[in-house]
């Protein structure tokens, strides 16, 4: 592998054999619309999905802004219940759900376990233009007046009282689907076929657990999602009545069906993040991660457990009160897996060599909010509590602690850390560390008065509310402004980057990873030679022993 | 047939690997396959526990001589199915396109039929919906041949997909590109091709035959 430390080729003469990287491999539009690598096909998922990401943002904008008085000036309630519903749509189908793996994912599961491409590159390309098509259904809701029914789409609302676009919106949802599924298969197979010689299971990037896990989920999940929308639009436009309680049908069915899927969906969107963050954490203390094989199947446990506690979203629906005791002791076990990865970073930190750049601090971020979302979720699996908060701003703001507080904070992280191998140039570290500042004290300021919201009993989905909300409401809404100036800031930098950042040599983090052997921008193949893998993941301790009065020549003898 | 391109893709390390890679893909999109009728069979169970009578009922509308000769049907394109796939390991060019070509007419003589029955339900007026004839306490039935269609009307679509694959497949046989060391594509289309037969195989007994005695 020493023949690949070339770097990005300043002095051209020095490298045996220059290659073109990725991005210089054709400029034409369709070099890009055609392309079957998987780093372009990341870059355009990344394109894509931050427009999704600002189009979800200008709705959560409208909201806090409703929300900022008690009446409802800015909008009526049918328009605020469009407002919050293609904010959930948008967010978490369009954004949070393709946002580590199919842009991060993509970019990394080959470098990293060192193969040329995903192993089926014209499939990888399939699922960009699916959700291509998908968002465009997504875009014509919005243009055409958006939904109603909130992100959910329960029945009878969907099905027979809405008069938006349900079915519309659910083609949408239900085309985006099959992008996911492509990807998470696309990534088993990868893992299970493509890897490097001599990279055993166990030497694989938690990265990369976190995604084999997050793959089982869309694989087995997302076809039953398909399907509950199926039967919904199916209802809607033929009145079949299958879920029409007045012919008998059965509203929770799609209850069920929906959250099958849709609970497991979060960890969809959080597992990739906590890959993520265990790269970043072993990377900046430089050392092993604690306990590599309990966080490797900490993810599996997730993944499993995570289609277990589908019922905790329906505690207060009407279904069997022995099945609300079952899941809600089911809901209480995932929380053991998520707790094992906390301590284990945290036990990878403990006398590690820690320093501060912006990946880090998102890092901490992560693992700040996440055990703050991680905590109140265990309240909202407690039945009896459930039964007081349900449907309120503590639900709203338990969701967005671990969506917006985990989720992003590990995809913004990971596009940090990553961003120099991606791009092969450096983002302005100070600007970096000030923007997840921001992000930091902006979120907190959002939603954590949303608890104390909830707790007091203020609901969800009400464009109005009592007067003595306002005060929290207030700072919510003003915690949001500076959350979104947060997010445009990171945005600026990375465009200006592209020309002016420092150059970054191939790894200029020091880390371990097949995937900083290869020049940045790597090129189209990734590497020249197969790599041969002979240490496990994170060999971050192989610094000279310390030994005291000793001198070079003791030490050199001693390693 | 001289000068065929390498089959090998430029990111595989030899054959052997891509087989292996397309295989499991194969399997796993049959297993989110299983979970996509999943759903449907789960609702189709929910409701069959809640209304058992109704569902006995309405299973008597269905055509129990056209579904028979159907499933006879399905089976025998399995086997020529997996008569092509051998001919395919050993390398027979012909006998891949007939074989192919047999399993097409199967799936098409399995549409038509299906077509058939669906006309007739049209006639009787037992398409869920405003116009469903039944009323009164039969009206419970409408859920049935909801899930009637849904399930089958799925199954068909995936009919569809399955004869235009094998088409293409059978094409590229014609032309020569597989051989007894690259017929993975052949390979993984039988796959694909039993699974449809093996969900028509649970959805007879579910719709024709349960509660008909």
């Amino acid at each position: 592998m020493s023949t690949q430390v070339a770097g990005r080729p300043e002095r051209p003469e020095l490298v045996a054999e220059p290659r073109p990287n990725y991005l210089a491999n054709g400029y034409g539009i369709k070099s890009w619309l055609l392309t079957v690598d998987h780093k372009r096909i990341a870059i355009l998922y990344l394109v894509s999905i931050t427009v999704m990401f600002f189009l979800g943002g200008v709705f959560a904008l409208l909201i806090r802004l409703e929300l900022l008085t008690p009446a409802g000036d800015l909008m009526a309630a049918d328009m605020y219940n469009r407002m919050f519903t293609m904010h959930g749509v948008v967010m978490i189908f369009f954004f949070l759900i393709p946002s580590v793996p199919a842009v991060l994912g993509n970019f990394l599961v080959p470098m990293m376990i060192g193969a040329r491409d995903l192993a089926f590159p014209r499939i990888n390309l399939l699922s960009w233009y699916v959700y291509i098509v998908g968002a465009g259904f997504t875009i014509a809701v919005v243009i055409f007046g958006g939904v109603d029914t909130g992100w959910t789409f329960y029945a009878p609302l969907s099905t027979i009282y809405s008069n938006s676009n349900v079915a519309l919106m659910g083609i949408g949802v239900f085309i985006t689907g099959f992008s996911s599924i492509l990807t998470g298969l696309n990534f088993i197979v990868t893992i299970h076929k493509m890897r490097a010689p001599g990279m055993t299971w166990f030497r694989l990037p938690l990265f990369i657990w976190a995604h084999y896990a997050t793959s089982l989920i869309m694989v087995l999940g997302t076809p039953v999602l398909a399907i509950a929308v199926v039967l919904l639009a199916a209802d809607r436009i033929f009145q079949i009545g299958v879920f029409d309680a007045r012919q008998g049908g059965d509203p929770l069915l799609f209850q069920h069906l929906f959250w099958f899927y849709s609970h497991p969906a979060v960890y969809i969107m959080i597992l990739p993040s906590m890959g993520v963050i265990s790269e970043l954490v072993t990377c900046f203390s430089r050392k092993r991660i604690f306990g590599y094989t309990f966080v490797a199947f900490s993810s599996l446990a997730i993944a499993v457990y995570g289609f277990l506690v589908w019922g905790h979203h329906m505690f207060t629906s009407g279904q069997s009160i022995y099945a609300g005791l079952l899941f809600s002791v089911l809901s209480f076990l995932v929380a053991i897996p998520s707790a094992i990865k906390v301590f284990n970073w945290s036990a990878t930190m403990y006398k590690g060599s820690i320093s501060y750049e912006t990946p880090m601090l998102y890092a901490f971020g992560f693992i700040g909010l996440f055990t703050i979302g991680g905590l109140t979720g265990l309240f909202l699996a407690a039945t009896s509590v459930d039964v007081h908060v349900h449907d309120t701003y503590f639900v709203v703001a338990h969701f967005h602690y671990i969506m917006v507080g985990g989720a992003i904070m590990g995809f913004l992280g990971g596009m940090h850390f990553w961003w120099p191998k991606i791009v092969g140039r450096m983002y302005p570290e100070g600007w970096g560390k000030f923007a997840v500042l921001m992000i930091f004290a902006g979120f907190n300021l959002t939603f954590f008065p949303q608890f104390v919201l909830g707790y007091m009993g203020m609901p969800r989905r009400y464009h109005a509310y009592p007067d003595e909300f306002q005060v929290l409401n207030v700072m919510s809404t003003a915690g949001a402004s500076i959350l979104g100036v947060g997010y445009l800031i990171p945005m600026v930098y990375f465009l200006w980057s592209l020309r002016f950042g420092a150059v970054a040599g191939p790894n200029p983090w020091g880390a371990t990873g097949l995937e900083w052997t290869t020049p940045s921008p790597p090129p189209t193949e990734n590497f020249d030679v197969t790599p041969i893998v002979t240490e496990e993941a994170y060999s971050y301790s192989k610094e000279e022993p310390e030994v005291v009065g000793g001198t070079q020549s003791t030490r050199a003898s001693l390693r | 047939m001289s000068e065929v391109p390498s089959p090998l893709a430029h990111h595989f390390d030899d054959l052997t690997q891509q087989k292996e890679a397309t295989t499991l893909g194969m399997w796993t999109f049959l297993v989110t396959e299983i979970l996509f009728f999943g759903g449907l069979f789960a609702g189709y169970a929910q409701y069959r526990t809640l209304y058992p009578q109704a569902f006995a009922a309405a299973s008597h509308h269905l055509d129990i001589v056209l579904g028979t000769i159907n499933t006879a049907v399905l089976i025998a394109s399995s086997l020529t199915m997996v008569m092509g796939v051998r001919a395919a390991q050993l390398g027979r060019r012909k006998q891949i396109v007939i074989f192919l070509l047999l399993t097409i007419v199967l799936g098409l003589v399995f549409l038509g039929i299906k077509a058939v029955e669906y006309t007739h339900k049209y006639h009787e007026g037992l398409i869920p919906g405003p116009g469903f004839a039944l009323q009164g306490e039969e009206r419970m039935q409408v859920r049935f041949f909801a899930f009637y269609f849904l399930m089958t009307g799925m199954h068909a679509l995936h009919m569809v997909v399955g004869v235009v694959i094998v088409g293409m497949i059978a094409f590229f046989a014609w032309r020569g590109r597989y051989s007894p060391e690259y017929y993975g594509p052949v390979d993984v289309t039988g796959l694909y091709w039993h699974f449809v037969d093996i969900v028509w195989i649970f959805l007879f007994p579910l719709l024709y035959l349960l509660g008909r005695h």
